[in-house]
């Protein structure tokens, strides 16, 4: 498959086991600036993995992944942490938030590990909290919010350091659909905004229609609907 | 309410720990092995007694020495014994040579047949060293073939080193300086009936015992409670399909009761595994035979029973201040700030418990045992009730700092009070440490005789006894390895008239540079003669070392009559010499002779004491004294100098002490481990998220760090003023002065500070491998 | 539903008797609503016209139902072409997907591939949908979700088709 020129973020050919399962078995990928793409497929079909991939998290068997030009399989553990921290973000389904720190510190945290004082860190994080309308939650804890509030704090801390990719794997499937499209409303607009690439990890139609296209992922292998029809 | 509802929810509970699959599997066996070796260090510390108990009777039962006057006259059911005691390194070896007078000789238990000259039986111990390389040394001292093994009934310990030899011509011996006697039986009742306790040192011996196992308690408390996180959402769940919130409540005490009945179980077996490897341990010089270590079975009743209930009562006291509801257990927001008054009454109590046996010192008799026990327990108890308060108030005040610092502190804030359980355990065993080590050192002075001896002079000294070849003696010892200098002072006793003296002069026979060790010479040549004069500890011979006196050696021992006379007469050329402090730490007086003005017969009336002066950075350079001394005479024994000598039973104690507290210290530390590994799992999936925005596991280690370390370090503060506290009470109730000892304190604290850090270094792997990016698998 | 298509599918894995035909239809799709010998007469002979079958033989007795009809590769063509054609979503086209899908199967086509072409179609109409919603004012926004959740629906559907392709294979070849 050939991927268009000026992609963002490109996948060819990614296989990764775990232990006896295969989780992707030749999956290709492609992503413009700009662009949201929706990860589609039945549970357990790699979708999951394709992500952690693309993200730097795993690191496929085999396969490249080039990042703005860069392969990132070949980066080291630490090269890989710093593009996660600078370049990505990222909305999980669970657990993603800490516990024990107020919402604006959670969404404050990744600028911390960039090396941001704690007061333009917390600063930057409630602008953010702002867009996506859960500033009055600045000093609650993730505990004392609502499933749809949290998350929009987790969108807020995903965007925070102004990301090139957002990563978002099932971002509500913990929600019911007037919260999950609220979510995904500020979530596409935002990362529109500021040009970011989303690669949206989903099972649900409703979701996926947020996006600009979709690649289905089955069994391991990805397929891109829009050149194939 | 009735029993029967009690026991069926109970039971209940106790089908959930095992049936909650591998999850509830790990539960369960983590606090069963956390029960475990409390337990087990609670039947061992309840077997003590007994184990010290049976080594002193063994002691008895082998003793060997006569104390009556009067002599017992050589038959065949008569044995002659000679001490041949040596040391090993640091390692003492109980000799003994024997010679049986006839037939029906009684021979010492664990002896099957007596040893024929040139031939020992010897301890399983003392035979695997003397068969190792490490043994080369005492195999040269011991040249006995070896025809058997001392059974364990002549032995006090199993690591214990002891022979009996074969000999022949005892009797001599029993003559010159070496310690024996003719026997015809071994053992000895008069020492079963030892002196009272001293109230000091039985103070002493409860406090080490509340010491010990306060942190135990509180570490069985803390067992229980593992898992309790994933165990909340079980209990939500059984909330759901309709139990009520009382029902759940015992429910979960039953979790906890099979958790303890299964650490009941595991303790019996850590406790019999840990007495088979006690007897191959040697702790402090002490070993045991694994059946010394028998529980009193009132003791051991009260552990199976009590540790169960204290599960479900602290099962049902953790779960007070927490409202379980079907869809999740609710810790209100903000927890009721916990109040400090009645945190501040136990330590205070424990305070006016010991209050009224201030300055009652030893003199005043016995301390009230209980109020003793009673008031360090409340004091101790005060450290785990004061904690919780001091890490909430402290962390709720620190202010801001690194990522990995904020992650730490936010989390304290939020569950303050798991973290200071989680050091609790450790802060009482410091507290009480501390309290005790400045008990120590106050009672040191008592106990402890400093001794005079200046270990830099010499390391070493060595009897030669009368009459023997002393020049050929010295030569022997120089040239022994590792030995620097020796110096050899030879005297004898002269009275002032040749019966019946009313003063004697020690006349001390020496070469030069000997001599210079014993007092300051103006010069020195061989045939000159000094008088020490202004002696501290001698005043009588200042008159008798005037020129032309004459002086008499064993005037007043008639029973020589067989000797002759022997006089000598101070020379006209005596001079003047200043006393110096010797390297026993005396000052002699008396006459000092060069060699080449003692007159010839004199000699025979010499004893000569060595002083060796040895080369430490020789390895085994006093092995090497020994064995020259053991080849001139097995029954010698050199004396190895120390600069502090202790008494017996204090040093027993501090044994006692520093065992049981490497004990605590190390099964606290696990626990530690465990609930820090725990914790860390049932983070898995946020750290995994952390991880996945890219922070550096650095960051995240340190947090882990920072976690356990301000907890900790609160504690540790904690522990050492509460431990001060207690010590100085301590120390006003023995009618001592109030020393706070800071090297122990610090120590103290290092170790407990030390274990946090060990734990944290421990864990650190597990939070690496957990930090893997598979936690974010979800399906 | 198209039975023109649908009965050339069936003729695809041999030559039958327009008789046959409608057999096979009404066992595999016309649970409820069996098809008139007459249908099948008048789509037969348009096909015939159109060059998509030929007839491959008469028995003896003459009449249309016993021809035997065979299909041609112009025929072939025109089935893949209409399989391979998502529909325009629009509610309970379940009836056409399923003939497609079963269709697919005994042709020994990827189903898979059905679904997943229809399944982008829906998203492209649940897109534009979305985007009409967003930009919209509440009515805008009330009548596009009915759309989409119906839409929805039909997505679901083939998100349980397509986890069921194995067992449905096994059950329509038997």
């Amino acid at each position: 498959m050939t991927h268009p020129a000026g992609s963002l973020l490109i996948a060819q050919d990614l296989r990764k086991t775990y232990g006896p399962t295969t989780a992707l078995d030749g999956a290709e990928f492609s992503i413009h600036p700009g662009e949201v793409v929706a990860v589609m497929g039945p549970s357990g079909s790699g979708k999951s993995t394709l992500l952690h991939c693309l993200a730097g998290i795993v690191t496929p068997d085999s396969g490249s992944i080039t990042y703005n030009g860069r392969e990132v399989t070949s980066m080291s553990d630490s090269e890989r942490s710093a593009l996660r921290r600078s370049e990505f973000g990222f909305v999980f389904q669970f657990g993603q938030l800490v516990p024990e720190l107020t919402c604006v510190e959670n969404v404050a945290l990744p600028l911390r590990l960039n090396g941001s004082s704690r007061k333009a860190a917390e600063r930057t994080a409630l602008g953010w909290m702002e867009r996506l309308e859960v500033d009055d939650l600045r000093k609650k804890r993730p505990g004392e919010v609502s499933g749809g509030q949290g998350q929009r704090v987790a969108v807020a801390r995903a965007l925070v350091t102004d990301p090139r990719v957002l990563f978002a794997d099932e971002p509500t499937g913990a929600l019911d659909s007037l919260n999950g499209e609220r979510v995904m409303e500020l979530l596409t607009e935002a990362a529109r905004s500021t040009n970011a690439a989303v690669v949206l990890v989903t099972h649900e139609a409703r979701v996926a229609a947020y996006s600009d296209r979709e690649i289905v992922v089955r069994d391991g292998r990805s397929r891109d609907m829009e050149r194939v029809v | 309410m009735s029993v029967r509802q009690w026991s069926r929810d109970l039971a209940m509970g106790t089908r959930f720990a095992f049936a909650g699959g591998r999850e509830g599997w790990t539960r369960a066996l983590l606090t069963a092995v956390g029960v475990g070796l409390g337990v087990a260090l609670l039947l061992l510390t309840t077997a003590i007694p007994n184990a010290l108990a049976e080594r002193d009777r063994r002691e008895e039962a082998r003793s060997d020495h006569t104390f009556s006057q009067q002599e017992i006259p050589k038959a065949d059911d008569t044995l002659l014994v000679v001490d041949a005691d040596t040391t090993y390194r640091d390692q003492d070896v109980r000799g003994r040579l024997l010679e049986p007078d006839g037939p029906k000789a009684p021979r010492p238990p664990g002896v099957a047949a007596f040893p024929a000259d040139g031939e020992m039986v010897v301890s399983p111990a003392l035979k695997e060293l003397l068969a190792s390389d490490d043994g080369k040394l005492l195999r040269e001292r011991l040249p006995y073939r070896i025809s058997g093994t001392i059974g364990e009934q002549g032995l006090v310990g199993s690591q214990e080193l002891a022979f009996f030899a074969g000999g022949k011509g005892l009797e001599q011996r029993l003559e010159g300086p070496a310690s024996g006697a003719r026997i015809d039986s071994f053992g000895n009742d008069d020492l079963g009936s030892s002196d009272p306790w001293d109230p000091v040192l039985l103070l002493l011996v409860l406090v080490v015992f509340v010491v010990l196992l306060m942190p135990v308690a509180v570490f069985i408390a803390a067992a229980v409670r593992f898992g309790g996180e994933r165990r909340d959402r079980r209990l939500a769940a059984l909330r759901l399909v309709g139990s009520d919130s009382r029902m759940t409540r015992r429910i979960a005490a039953g979790e906890a009761l099979a958790g303890s009945v299964l650490g009941l179980v595991l303790g019996t077996g850590f406790f019999l595994l840990g007495r088979q490897l006690g007897a191959s341990a040697e702790v402090f010089h002490v070993s045991v035979f694994p059946s010394y270590l028998n529980p009193s079975p009132l003791l051991a009743a009260l552990v199976a029973v009590a540790v169960p209930t204290a599960a479900v009562l602290v099962t049902l006291f953790a779960l007070r201040g927490v409202v379980i509801e079907p869809l999740g257990v609710v810790r209100t927001a903000k927890p009721a700030r916990r109040r400090l008054w009645w945190r501040l009454l136990l330590p205070l109590g424990g305070l006016a418990m010991l209050y009224p046996m201030i300055g009652q010192g030893r003199d005043q008799g016995d301390f009230n045992q209980y109020l003793v026990v009673g008031g360090v327990m409340l004091l101790l108890v005060g450290v785990t009730a004061l904690l919780p308060w001091v890490v909430e108030t402290v962390v709720a005040r620190l202010g801001s700092g690194g990522v990995a610092w904020q992650l730490a502190v936010r989390r304290l804030q939020l569950s303050s009070g798991a973290a200071a359980r989680m050091v609790n355990g450790i802060a009482v065993a410091v507290a009480g440490a501390i309290a005790l080590q400045m008990l120590f050192a106050g009672v040191e002075g008592d106990y402890t005789a400093s001794s005079r001896y200046d270990v830099s002079r010499a390391q070493m000294s060595v009897e030669v006894p009368e009459g023997a070849r002393t020049a050929a003696t010295i030569g022997e010892y120089r040239d022994t390895e590792g030995v620097r200098k020796v110096t050899a002072l030879s005297d004898v006793y002269l009275g002032d008239r040749r019966d019946e003296p009313d003063s004697f002069a020690q006349i001390t026979v020496a070469d030069c540079a000997s001599l210079r060790e014993v007092a300051t010479l103006p010069s020195c040549r061989d045939g000159d003669v000094f008088a020490v004069k202004g002696s501290q500890y001698d005043s009588e011979s200042d008159h008798l070392a005037k020129p032309g006196t004459t002086l008499w050696a064993d005037a007043g021992d008639t029973a020589r009559s067989g000797d002759r006379e022997v006089s000598w007469t101070v020379p006209k050329d005596i001079r003047q010499a200043q006393p110096r402090e010797d390297p026993t730490g005396n000052e002699r007086g008396g006459i000092l002779l060069t060699p080449g003005a003692l007159p010839g017969s004199l000699k025979a009336h010499l004893s000569t004491q060595l002083f060796l002066s040895l080369d430490l950075s020789k390895a085994d350079a006093y092995d090497h004294v020994r064995n020259t001394a053991a080849r001139l005479d097995p029954t010698s024994q050199p004396m190895t100098w120390n600069s502090i000598e202790r008494n017996d039973r204090y040093a027993t104690i501090r044994t006692g002490l520093s065992v049981g507290a490497a004990c605590v210290l190390a099964l606290i530390g696990a626990s530690l481990l465990v609930s820090q590994l725990e914790q860390l799992r049932e983070r898995r999936k946020l750290l995994s998220a952390l991880i996945a925005f890219g922070t550096r596991r650095r960051t995240l280690s340190l947090s882990v760090l920072w976690q356990t370390a301000i907890p900790i370090g609160l504690g540790l503060l904690l522990a050492a003023t509460v431990g001060m506290a207690l010590g100085a009470v301590l120390l006003r109730m023995t009618n001592m002065k109030i020393r706070v000892d800071w090297p122990s304190v610090l120590s103290m604290t290092g170790i407990g500070a030390a274990v946090v850090l060990v734990v944290t270094l421990l864990s650190l792997p597990p939070l690496l491998k957990l930090m893997r990016p598979d936690g974010l698998r979800t399906e | 539903m198209s039975i023109g298509h649908t009965l050339l599918g069936l003729l695809e894995s041999g030559p039958r008797h327009g008789y046959d035909l409608k057999r096979a239809f009404d066992e595999k799709f016309g649970h409820d609503r069996p098809l008139h010998y007459g249908q099948v007469y008048s789509t037969m002979s348009r096909l015939l016209k159109n060059g998509l079958v030929e007839v491959d033989g008469i028995e003896a007795g003459g009449g249309p139902e016993r021809k035997r009809y065979a299909i041609t590769e112009a025929g072939i063509t025109d089935v893949e072409r209409w399989l391979a054609t998502p529909e325009k979503p629009e509610p309970y086209l379940q009836s056409t997907l399923y003939t497609k899908v079963v269709l697919a199967l005994l042709t020994r086509r990827d189903a898979g591939d059905i679904l997943d072409t229809q399944r982008s179609e829906h998203l492209r109409s649940m897109r534009i949908l979305t985007d009409r919603k967003r930009k919209g004012d509440l009515a805008d926004q009330l009548i596009c979700d009915h759309a989409l959740f119906h839409l929805e629906a039909d997505l679901r559907w083939l998100e349980l088709t397509a986890a069921r392709l194995d067992k449905l294979r096994e059950a329509v070849t038997r």
